[in-house]
């Protein structure tokens, strides 16, 4: 395929979806199929069918909309009436008034000011919502494998990395690391053979950031991918995602498969010199396999077991070989960087963190669902106003975020600017984005116990400090929630946090601790209140 | 290959790029304690005893599996690391059944040695008391998971040397073990070979001879560096797992 | 499960199921770091990995037995041993957390007589703890077979697997 035969799909699938007088979209990510998209969708199917109006109206299944709390979603096109909660009954009213006789229902409408909308910045989340993700010419419409096309044919791969760089994109898997600089380093690195991953091994419980984009949009991420071959010089990807995704793994290979038939993936990318090939490698259900040297050992059919860095797979990862890790929604990033440029993306977020984020909003508050705001954005913004607040009746008590390797984020930091460096300071991170709301009603210390027990149950067992000291830390937790603690353990408890954090060789034990040290640091009268006093050692009289 | 000089608790030592630091400061008489290295075989930093700190670097790192560079300074000796290393030693003790009196291997036990070396008087952690079976099937040796550290050099010996992959480890975290082929009773093993290198390597009273009673076994380890030097000098293909 | 379409050239072990697997591994062929892939095809095929079926595995992907078998101990999501009629996947993300899953993970647990992550002695039940199925805006969540149930009270999830262990034992659904 040439820039022209791309450039002419694209027109002609513009010029298809233009032709319609209607267009329903339904999202059937997986939030919505839980609450019943996939009837919803039958039915819109049946009306057309019925009515005879294959002509005029066309039924579309997209990726996640963002307003997983209220689903299922539908909108309409052209005029973008989105619709929530949208049961068989709604689906029947929606077509009857809003696709046939062209009045939109207001009573399952949702207002397009509210500040879920209206505060966002979409960049990654772009098309989410928006196109059929299993066709590629719904991506191509809008926009899609443009990036590519430009960094092959009018960039050398040098100045693809130097605008990635000059972007300030940082690692969006939750350490921030410069992916420019990753870049060049695998660029450099001497090797035969050179490999691109894509981390969708999303294991964070209350994450779903990374499901939505593959779900929603995966080409963007093949995209991302044969840009980084294109600047590495890989000639293989591999993208290593979880299977309690099946959704998500079906629309991947989909997408992968049609982009090889196109030929934007495989031999002579096209017609230039870069071949590059992705397949999949289904995880399965290990936490620690979202470490790096862990999922390496995954790809290659091993236990997932972290080894001790350096080397850094930058420079012998898979099979010995140079590797360049990154996670989907950096990935995601890339397209838009080439084809807007680095100034434009700059522009965004804050110097240090620029761009945006994508969250996964739930817990204890109004709106539940995805969200993509900018970097540095105050955290209240993304409470109060994006997310609703709390429900009724109750107050704002914390945000947790980093998930199992995260801290919580209490009432008295509600400015704190959402970037890498602020959350860290408050002794919390960015990680990948889910963000959960705790109100008046929780109780830190089961929060505590919950994201330790997580990490118990997720340890690969490789280091001392991570297998056991975990298991030492929950029991204590447990000891004191269930009031026969002494003073005495819970310094042990600080002692030992301290020190599985400090010693244990990969990420997951180093962060492990984080959210007892956090809740500690921020909620400790409610670990003292469950202390007993120190017991006093009283002879028996003989 | 050039010579690098760096200080390893303020002392001067020199050595290859390609020596891990442990074995530097071997060279130089500076104990490192350690429990899953074994001269022989290949490094998982798994025990995270050897853990020293390095000027300019936040992280601790394991001696075993960390190179030299020059003017590196160095310490392994910190008030923090021997803090750190006894609460190693701590959980381990709390981790498995450990009853050094009626131990095969009393008075000549890594563990132990370990515990008297940090100076560990007393375990706080709250002992786990796993339930563990002993597994006598084989003609003459005895696996007692009770008393295993997870250490993992059986694990490597049997598959870096013998080349017979008896030994591996399953399941995961807290509840990891090692296990003969499909987790079976060791004497129904077919891969074994009997050879006994994982009985030598093993630092506690997991993997003993039969016939040896409370503090009767003596475990020689000197034999497998000798093994590795002649494959390597003639050159037999030993393939080196790179862990586990 | 549908048994593959008999053909003139039977698999050896009489199982054809095994012919469906071969495909697999001939498609990784015989690769020792394609095992993971094979075991989730040769779980998806059989429904759960036997001793046999990992013998069979790794004697075709030239691995050591306790390599492949320490590989299915490790990932969760693989079972060595049958599931149950009836699958009660209950969500333990966060947000379900924070809305009170444990509860109901206690409550089911208990009805059941065995902890999640196991099965109950007549086959009926198997319960299972997920890690976040995504519908966070429903939460609490489980899964029953194959429906989603959201909002889910402890009173509620407990009578659904009282059904279940109450129904006769021979109509799978």
């Amino acid at each position: 395929m040439t820039i022209e035969e791309l450039e002419e799909r694209a027109a002609s699938e513009q010029q298809r979806q233009a032709e319609f007088k209607k267009r329903v979209l339904t999202c059937t990510a997986a939030g919505c199929v839980s609450c019943g998209a996939g009837k919803v969708v039958g039915h819109f199917r049946a009306q057309v069918k019925e009515r005879n109006l294959a002509k005029e109206v066309e039924v579309v299944e997209t990726g996640c909309m963002g307003l997983c709390g209220s689903g299922p979603l539908v909108r309409v096109a052209p005029d973008e009436t989105m619709y929530k909660n949208v049961d068989l009954e709604a689906a029947h009213q929606i077509f009857d008034e809003h696709v046939v006789g062209g009045k939109p229902v207001a009573a399952y409408a949702v207002d397009p000011k509210m500040p879920f909308f209206t505060r966002q910045v979409k960049v990654v989340l772009e098309n989410c919502g928006r196109i059929d993700a299993e066709k590629i010419e719904a991506s191509m419409a809008a926009g899609g494998y443009e990036a590519l096309a430009r960094a092959l044919t009018e960039m050398k791969p040098e100045e693809v990395i130097e605008e990635v760089r000059k972007a300030g994109l940082r690692g969006r898997g939750g350490a921030g690391y410069p992916t420019g600089l990753k870049w060049s380093i695998v660029r450099k690195a001497q090797g035969d053979q050179k490999y691109v991953v894509c981390n969708a091994d999303e294991g964070d419980p209350g994450a779903f950031m990374d499901r939505s984009v593959l779900e929603g949009d995966p080409h963007r991420v093949l995209e991302g991918m044969a840009i980084a071959g294109y600047a590495t010089g890989a000639s293989q990807g591999y993208i290593y995602i979880r299977a309690e995704y099946p959704l998500a793994i079906e629309r991947l290979k989909t997408a992968i498969k049609q982009a090889e038939r196109a030929g934007l993936l495989g031999n002579r990318i096209m017609d230039s010199a870069l071949s590059f090939r992705i397949d999949l490698r289904i995880g399965a259900g290990a936490f620690v396999c979202g470490e790096e040297t862990a999922l390496m050992r995954s790809i290659q059919g091993r236990r997932g077991r972290p080894r001790p860095r350096p080397p850094y797979p930058s420079e012998k990862g898979l099979w010995g070989m140079p590797t360049l890790i990154n996670n989907v929604e950096t990935y995601a990033n890339i397209a838009p960087i080439i084809r807007n440029g680095s100034a434009w993306f700059a522009a965004m977020g804050t110097p240090k963190s620029p761009g945006t984020k994508v969250f996964a909003l739930a817990g204890k508050i109004c709106n539940t669902g995805l969200i993509e705001v900018p970097m540095g954005v105050p955290l209240r913004e993304i409470i109060e106003e994006i997310g609703g607040g709390t429900p009724e009746g109750t107050t704002f008590k914390a945000a947790q975020t980093g998930g199992p390797s995260g801290g919580c984020i209490p009432a008295e930091h509600l400015d704190l600017p959402v970037d890498y460096e602020s959350l860290q300071l408050v002794g919390s991170i960015m990680g990948s984005g889910g963000m959960i709301v705790m109100d008046s009603t929780s109780n830190m210390v089961d929060v505590a116990k919950f994201f330790m027990d997580f990490s118990v149950d997720e340890s690969c067992g490789k280091c001392v400090p991570c297998r056991s000291g975990t298991k030492q830390i929950a029991l204590l937790l447990e000891k004191i929630r269930s009031g026969q603690a002494t003073p005495d353990d819970l310094a042990l408890l600080e002692e030992l946090c301290v020190m599985v954090k400090e010693t244990s060789l990969c990420g997951l034990g180093q962060s492990a601790p984080n959210p007892v040290l956090s809740t500690l640091r921020f909620f400790r009268k409610e670990y003292v209140d469950l202390l007993i006093p120190k017991l006093v050692y009283e002879p028996h009289e003989a | 290959m050039p010579v690098i000089t760096f200080t390893i608790n303020g002392v001067p030592v020199s050595g290859q790029q390609s020596e891990s630091i442990l074995e530097i400061a071997r060279q130089h008489d500076i104990r490192i304690p350690t429990l899953c290295h074994l001269d022989g075989l290949s490094d998982v930093g798994a025990c995270r005893l050897c853990l020293m700190e390095i000027e300019g670097t936040s992280k601790l790192l394991p001696a075993c599996s960390t190179y030299p560079s020059e003017n590196m300074v160095v310490r392994t000796d910190t008030d923090k690391l021997k803090r750190y290393r006894r609460t190693i030693i701590e959980l381990l003790a709390a981790e498995g059944n450990h009853q050094c009196a009626v131990c095969v291997v009393n008075n000549n036990c890594e563990l132990q040695n370990l515990a008297y070396e940090v100076g560990l008087e007393h375990v706080r952690a709250q002992y786990l008391f796993p339930k563990k079976e002993l597994d006598a099937t084989h003609p003459d040796y005895i696996i007692d998971r009770n008393r295993c550290v997870l250490c993992t050099r059986c694990v490597r010996v049997c598959h870096e040397v013998e080349g017979a992959h008896v030994w591996d480890i399953a399941n995961r975290g807290i509840n990891c073990e090692i296990v003969a082929d499909m987790n079976q009773p060791w004497g129904t093993s077919e891969s074994c070979t009997s050879c006994g290198k994982c009985v030598l390597v093993c630092p506690v009273g997991a993997l003993i001879e039969k016939g040896a009673t409370v503090s009767e076994m003596e475990k020689h380890r000197a034999f497998l560096p000798y093994i590795m030097t002649a494959r390597t000098k003639q050159e037999w293909i030993a393939r080196a797992i790179e862990e586990d | 499960m549908t048994p593959p379409p008999a053909s003139k050239t039977d698999h050896p072990s009489g199982d054809n199921r095994f012919k469906l697997l071969d495909r697999t591994i001939a498609r990784f062929q015989s690769r020792g770091d394609a095992l993971i892939e094979v075991l989730h095809s040769a779980q998806s095929i059989f429904g759960y990995l036997e001793n046999d079926l990992m013998v069979y595995i790794a004697r075709a992907l030239r691995l050591p037995l306790s390599r492949v078998y320490g590989v299915a101990t490790f990932y969760h999501f693989f079972n060595l041993k049958p599931k149950g009629r009836h699958a009660f996947v209950l969500c333990m993300g966060t947000a379900c957390y924070v809305k009170g899953a444990e509860a109901i993970q206690n409550a089911v647990a208990k009805r059941c007589g065995v902890s999640f992550g196991e099965t109950t002695a007549d086959g009926a039940v198997s319960l299972v703890s997920a890690r976040c199925i995504g519908s966070c805006g429903l939460a609490p969540v489980a899964v029953l077979d194959d429906d989603v149930a959201g909002k889910l009270s402890v009173d509620g999830a407990v009578e659904r697997v009282g059904q279940w262990i109450a129904e006769p034992e021979q109509v799978s659904s």
